[in-house]
Parts: C-alpha cells; sequence; structure tokens
C-alpha cells in the first residue's frame, strides 16, 4: 500500500477545529468567551448604527468604531471615487459606450464598510454591483465597465485580488464562497470569506442551500446581503415575510441588521463576523439595510415603480454625506483635503472615460479561448474551420474604424 | 501491499452487493471504488463528497470504506442538496481541491444543472484561463433495474450540448477504473456517466496499466459490413448484436465511443469507410440525442462511403415510463439487429 494511504490514516484531522461534531457545534454556539458577542449586537430590526445620518456618534456597548483619523479619510476617499467612478459609467452608457451599467450610487456605505474589514488574504465572491468593494481590492475599475461594454465576461484574475469575478445569475455565488470557505478551513488558515448578495437574491434556493451548507460545516463566510429595498421593480417585502437578517436564526448561526448608510457600523459589524468566522465559529448573515438611489440597471426606469418620497427619504441619509459631516465634526479633515478629493474623483472618470472610449475590441478567436485546461478535438476543428473561413475573405481595406 | 491486492480487498468489501470476482477480474462497481482509493491515495487535493458517500458508501456502494480509509475531512456526506453539492465543489475547486461528486441518480442532477451549466461550464472561459475546475460529477445513469420514476434516465445530451464541459461514459470494468482516474487527474470539469445496470458485471482491470486517453473511441469488434458506434451500457448490447448477426454470416464492427464531449468522431468515419453503413444506438431519446450528432458528422465526412442512411436506434421522445414496460422502453438485442437489418437492406 503507498506510504500515502497510512499516513493519511493515522494522520489526525487537520481541520477538527473547524469541524465539530454536531452536537459540539451546538453547544460552542455562541459567544460564550469570545469578543464582541455578536448576538449581544444583533438587538432587533432597528440597523445598528455608529453614526446618525447627520454624523453624530451613536455609543455602542460592544463596537467600537474606526477613530483613526487617517482610515476615516481613506474611507471617505474610496466613497467618493467610488461614486465618481460610478456616475462616469452611467455616463458611458447613455453615451453608447456601455451596453449596461450596474449602479451603486447609494450603498458605498455598505461597500466600502464591508470592504475596508477584510484582511488581504480574505476572499471576496461579489454579485455584479460591487465595484465599490472591488475598487478597495485593487481591481481597475476599467476592468469592471469593460464587462459591460462586452468586451469580456471576466476582466481580471480573481487570485491576484482574492475578489472573484461577478456573478450575473443572482444568487449562485454564495455557494462558491461556501464551498471556499470549506477549503480554507481544510487547509487550517485563518482567513476568511465573504459572499456579497442582495434582498432578491435571498429568495434564491441557492442561497438557502449555501446557508444550509456553511452552517453544518461551520464555514468561515460572512454572508453579506445588502438590502437595498428592490429587486429591480419589486420591493423586498416581496421576498420575505420577516426581516432578512432574522433568516439566519433558522440556520443556527447569527444574523444582524446593520445600518448599511452607516460606513462605521458596517465596518465594525463586518470586522466582528469575519473575526468570529476566522476562529472556526461559523457564518454569519450581515443585513445591510440601504437603499439603491438610481435604477437596478441602465435599462431599468425606477420612476415607474417608487415614489420621489421614497429617495428623498433615503438622499437625506446619504452614506457619503455622514462620513464627511463626521470628519467635519472630528475636525479630521479640512476643506483642502474634500476639494482635494472631488478633483481625484473627476480624475478618475477622465481617466476611466479615455480607457473605455480607446478600448480596442477582442479578437474574434478569442470565442475558442480558455474553454479547455486541456483541449477538446471540437473545439479545436471548430477553432480551425472559422479562421480558414476568415482567411477566405479579401483583406479589408485599411478602413478608419 | 500491491495496488492489485488493495483492489482484491475492494472487491471482497462489496461481496455484499456482487460475488467476488475471479482474480484480476473486478464488477465495474468495485473498478470504480478502486479509481477513487487510487486518486485519493495519488493526490491529496482529492475529495469525495454527495448524498451517503460516506459511512453508507453510497447507496451502489461505489464509495464503500473510503471514509473509513481517507476521513471524514476527505469523503463527506453532504447535505440533501444537488445546487449546493456542486456549487460547494465549484468553490472548494477554485481554492485548489479537486473534489469528485456523486449525484445520486440521473433523474435527481437537475437541481444541480445551473450550477453545472451555468457556473461550472463557463469559468475557466470567462475568466481566460485564471479559474480551473478540476471538478468531476459521477451520475449512475440508464435503465434496466426496475427503478421508480426519476431513477433510469438518460440525460448525458444536455450536457454534451454545453460548451466547457466534458462527458464521458465507460462500458467495462477497466475502462471505469482508468477513465475515471484520468478524469479526476485531468484539469477539466467532466460529467461522468456511470452504467448502473453494468455496476455489477465483471471484467479484467490491470490497476497499474498506463491509462489510455478517455477521449477516443474503440474499436471493440472489428468487423466490415456494418458499424455499430454504442456507449455506456449499450455496448455490451451492441456487442450480443454482433455475435448474434455473426451466427447469421454477418460481420459487424462495433465501437465504443466512450467519450460523448470530445466525441471522436474520426475513429468512427474510418470505420465507415470501410464498412459503408452506420448504426448508433443510446438509451438516450434517439430526438436530439448523442447519435443524431454522430449521424451528421459521419453523412458529412462519409457521404460518399455510406451505402445506406445512417440509423438511430435509441430511447423513445416521451418521459421514461414505468419500470414494467421499460424493457419495451430500452433498445434492445432485437431493436439493434433491426436497424441493423435496414441498413444492410440497402
Amino acid at each position: 500500500m503507498p506510504a500515502t494511504t497510512a499516513r493519511q490514516r493515522t494522520a489526525p484531522r487537520p481541520n477538527g477545529r473547524r469541524h465539530p461534531a454536531p452536537a459540539a457545534a451546538a453547544a460552542a454556539d455562541e459567544d460564550a468567551t469570545a469578543a464582541p458577542p455578536l448576538t449581544a449586537v444583533t438587538a432587533g430590526r432597528e440597523p445598528l448604527q455608529l453614526l446618525t445620518p447627520d454624523g453624530k456618534p451613536v455609543p455602542h456597548p460592544h463596537l467600537t468604531p474606526e477613530r483613526d483619523p487617517a482610515a476615516l479619510r481613506r474611507m471617505y476617499r474610496d466613497m467618493v471615487l467610488t461614486r465618481a467612478f460610478d456616475a462616469e459609467a452611467t455616463a458611458l452608457q447613455r453615451q453608447g459606450e456601455l451596453g449596461l451599467w450596474t449602479p451603486l450610487a447609494g450603498q458605498e456605505a455598505a461597500q466600502i464598510g464591508s470592504a475596508h474589514a477584510l484582511r488581504p488574504d480574505d476572499f471576496v465572491f461579489p454579485s455584479y454591483r460591487e465595484h465599490g468593494v472591488a475598487w478597495c481590492r485593487g481591481v481597475d475599475p476599467v476592468s469592471l465597465v469593460s464587462i459591460f461594454r462586452g468586451v469580456t465576461h471576466g476582466g481580471w484574475d480573481p487570485a491576484a485580488h482574492n475578489f472573484h469575478l461577478y456573478t450575473l445569475v443572482v444568487g449562485a455565488h454564495p455557494l462558491h464562497a461556501t464551498g471556499y470557505a470549506m477549503g480554507v478551513a481544510r487547509d487550517g488558515a485563518d482567513s476568511a470569506v465573504i459572499a456579497y448578495f442582495g434582498d432578491g437574491a435571498s429568495s434564491q434556493g441557492d442561497v438557502a442551500e449555501a446557508f444550509t451548507f456553511a452552517a453544518v460545516n461551520q464555514a468561515p463566510v460572512v454572508f453579506f446581503c445588502q438590502n437595498n429595498q428592490w429587486a429591480i421593480s419589486v420591493p423586498a417585502e416581496r421576498q420575505s415575510r420577516v426581516p432578512l437578517y432574522q433568516r439566519a436564526q433558522g440556520y443556527g448561526f447569527p444574523g444582524v441588521r446593520v445600518d448599511g448608510n452607516d460606513v462605521l457600523a458596517v465596518q465594525a459589524v463586518t470586522r466582528a463576523a469575519l473575526e468570529r468566522a476566522r476562529s472556526g465559529r461559523g457564518p454569519v448573515l450581515i443585513e445591510a439595510f440601504t437603499y439603491r438611489m438610481g435604477a437596478h440597471t441602465t435599462s431599468d426606469d425606477p420612476t415607474r415603480y417608487r415614489m420621489q418620497a421614497e429617495l428623498a427619504e433615503w438622499q437625506a441619509k446619504d452614506p457619503v454625506q455622514r462620513l464627511r459631516r463626521h470628519l467635519e465634526r472630528l475636525d479630521a479633515a479640512d476643506a483642502a483635503f474634500f476639494t482635494a478629493t472631488e478633483e481625484d474623483g473627476r480624475e478618475l472618470a477622465r481617466s476611466v472615460r479615455t480607457a473605455v472610449r480607446t478600448m480596442p475590441d477582442p479578437e474574434p478567436s478569442v470565442m475558442f479561448e480558455h474553454i479547455h485546461a486541456a483541449g477538446h478535438r471540437q473545439v479545436d476543428a471548430e477553432r480551425a474551420w472559422f479562421a480558414a473561413y476568415q482567411d477566405g475573405f479579401a483583406p479589408e481595406e485599411d478602413e478608419d474604424r | 501491499m500491491t495496488a492489485t491486492a488493495t483492489a482484491a480487498t475492494t472487491a471482497t468489501a462489496t461481496t455484499a452487493t456482487a460475488p467476488a470476482a475471479p482474480a484480476g477480474e473486478l464488477t465495474l462497481a468495485a473498478a470504480l471504488n478502486a479509481a477513487l482509493r487510487r486518486s485519493l491515495e495519488d493526490d491529496p487535493k482529492v475529495l469525495v463528497m454527495g448524498e451517503d458517500v460516506g459511512t453508507l458508501g453510497g447507496v451502489f456502494r461505489i464509495t464503500d470504506g473510503l471514509q473509513k480509509d481517507f476521513g471524514e475531512t476527505r469523503v463527506f456526506d453532504t447535505p440533501l442538496a444537488e445546487s449546493g453539492i456542486v456549487g460547494t465543489a465549484i468553490g472548494l475547486a477554485m481554492r485548489g481541491y479537486r473534489p469528485v461528486v456523486e449525484i445520486q441518480f440521473d433523474g435527481f442532477v437537475f437541481p444541480a444543472f445551473d450550477q453545472i451549466v451555468t457556473q461550472l461550464a463557463k469559468m475557466r472561459f470567462r475568466s481566460h484561463g485564471t479559474v480551473t475546475l478540476p471538478v468531476v460529477i459521477r451520475i449512475p445513469y440508464g435503465g434496466g433495474i426496475g427503478a421508480v420514476e426519476h431513477h433510469s434516465e438518460s440525460p448525458e445530451a444536455y450536457f454534451a450540448h454545453t460548451g466547457g464541459l466534458k462527458v464521458l461514459s465507460p462500458a467495462t470494468p477497466a475502462d471505469a477504473y482508468g477513465m475515471l482516474r484520468q478524469a479526476i487527474a485531468g484539469p477539466d470539469p467532466v460529467i461522468f456517466f456511470e452504467p448502473k445496470r453494468r455496476y455489477w458485471d465483471k471484467g479484467p482491470v490491470d490497476l497499474d496499466a498506463p491509462p489510455a486517453s478517455p477521449y477516443q473511441a474503440r474499436v471493440v469488434r472489428p468487423g466490415t459490413d456494418l458499424t455499430l458506434a454504442a456507449y455506456g451500457p449499450m455496448v455490451a448490447v451492441c456487442l450480443a448484436a454482433a455475435q448474434a448477426a455473426a451466427e447469421e454470416g454477418r460481420s459487424l464492427e462495433v465501437i465504443d465511443l466512450r467519450s460523448l464531449s470530445p466525441l471522436d468522431t474520426g475513429t468512427v468515419a474510418e470505420s465507415v469507410v470501410r464498412t459503408g453503413r452506420l448504426v448508433v444506438a443510446h438509451e438516450a431519446p434517439s430526438f436530439f440525442g448523442p447519435g443524431a450528432e454522430l449521424a451528421s458528422a459521419v453523412q458529412e465526412s462519409c457521404f460518399y462511403s455510406l451505402q445506406a442512411p445512417v440509423l438511430r436506434v435509441g430511447g423513445f421522445h416521451a418521459p421514461y415510463p414505468p419500470a414494467r414496460v421499460e424493457h419495451e422502453y430500452l433498445p434492445g438485442l432485437d431493436r439493434v439487429l433491426d436497424a441493423v437489418d435496414r441498413a444492410l437492406a440497402h
């Protein structure tokens, strides 16, 4: 018998810590010893808040907000740049440069706050609106828009950023995040995984299955649901009879509803959830209660299904303005900082615009590339046929295209 | 202990469902078990996951004894949710693992269809080759065991139709062993269809033979008058048909396709150029089935060699029937010979 078998038969399970027997898991589930205790955090339906809409701190017995002025300024800058880039992408779609865009306006705090809670070795599974998280993970915004221009279905190397590709089938990727987290546990690593999805996705069976698999495996994954109130035209109350964060209880892990327009609360709650996951105590569901200020996509017309008054109500809770007021209140940033940040946003928008307008189309042969690692007879035959077919045409005049 | 002795142990372990095979012979089920065992030994990243694959050893006992020997971290029972099984396998593969997934029966794969077709098949392409998913999905398939509804289907065409997947089906214990090992060791997602009514068929298996490519068809019986192409459970039927035809003075060549995607049309065309006639047989419905693809490819490349239309023998364009009539649904020896007669009448 090969030696490897004997070794595996006698070796202790490397991840026993992360795979307690079901009874032990239930007994050890709650936060008797660890801080911050997430169950204490999960007070109720009122979203957890550390900043009021006008930027005043809200004390909390267990959660400490970020107080370092430089860190706060970095978050503010990321929020402003993300918003500027997002607005530019919407404009590029209106001008025909992009086929579609999925605006994130209004969700900057949910995305930047949670992204700032991540470590570089944590792994992110986004849906298709996580432009702010992508920005924080170092993904080039030009790569993001290249998807919506129709140049690629991917755009970046997930391993280079620990940020997976966008998933457009709603709710399919929390299972990938869960499986990845099961792998992290098997590796004995102490990193965590986070899956972003929305209130609409919460109705998908795959999300329910991800909750089940993550719970029974105590996988180190945080489910980050941005409840932006609308799944295209369908309001959140058509997705669930209970607040979404309460779903977690039935699966046996904590759920927290956080003010998704409060970047400090989002960061603190996400940090606590990630720490909990890293320490082997399993998943957490975070419901970031926020609002999609714009359309679902540029093909959508939200004036057909929601009232202007609702938008105005949420605009008063604008996440970027909230952090700005907080910075001003703390005297943590001066006018020059705010002016320079606005200019950085405009510069980012300009550079994205230039890159998009000069972005070449891919060669048609990309249709046949990277389908299989080890080749495929029919794909190879079709590639060869297509090349010969193209070669059969007379050379084009050198047109100005 | 040698690998052969390991397999002998495995064969003994499965005597609850199958009598011990002669030395060097294994049932197809035991060969699959041996392939999983060898793959788990060869690569610590290989995982076996699915419903009831742990303590029970799978409802067909294909994973018998593996959890005991390799532990619950590498061979584990999942919640009863096929989409969840495949979806988490994708995540595990992204993390560097090689999950071998068991779907309990053919008709239960459809809850996982979205994860397979939309995610597993497309990931390498959409990531420009940066994300490779070496996931093998084993599916016991086909009829003939008197099962209840949804336990006898042949859904392979759905998967062969999807770019980004490879689709295999062995017909013999030797191929079951070699092809499954190759599928697990390879870099691409593979849907591995196991002919469940052949699980208890025995045949020689050389556990240390260098594995042949699973993606090439094989002439398993040479002949001169007509080519019979099949895969999985129908190869044995076609060999029996060739034997019966031989007794009537007809020489049929039988080809085991082994792989549906990629499809080795070249080996079939080479045969048809010699025989001039082709009959394709499978349990899956003929309508839009693998036989249609093969017939089209062969008429395109062998038009001037054909002496008769290419004929198909398959299941009907109907839901799989109750077990008491499945023998009339499944293409058996007589239906194959009927098509052979019609082709030879030209």
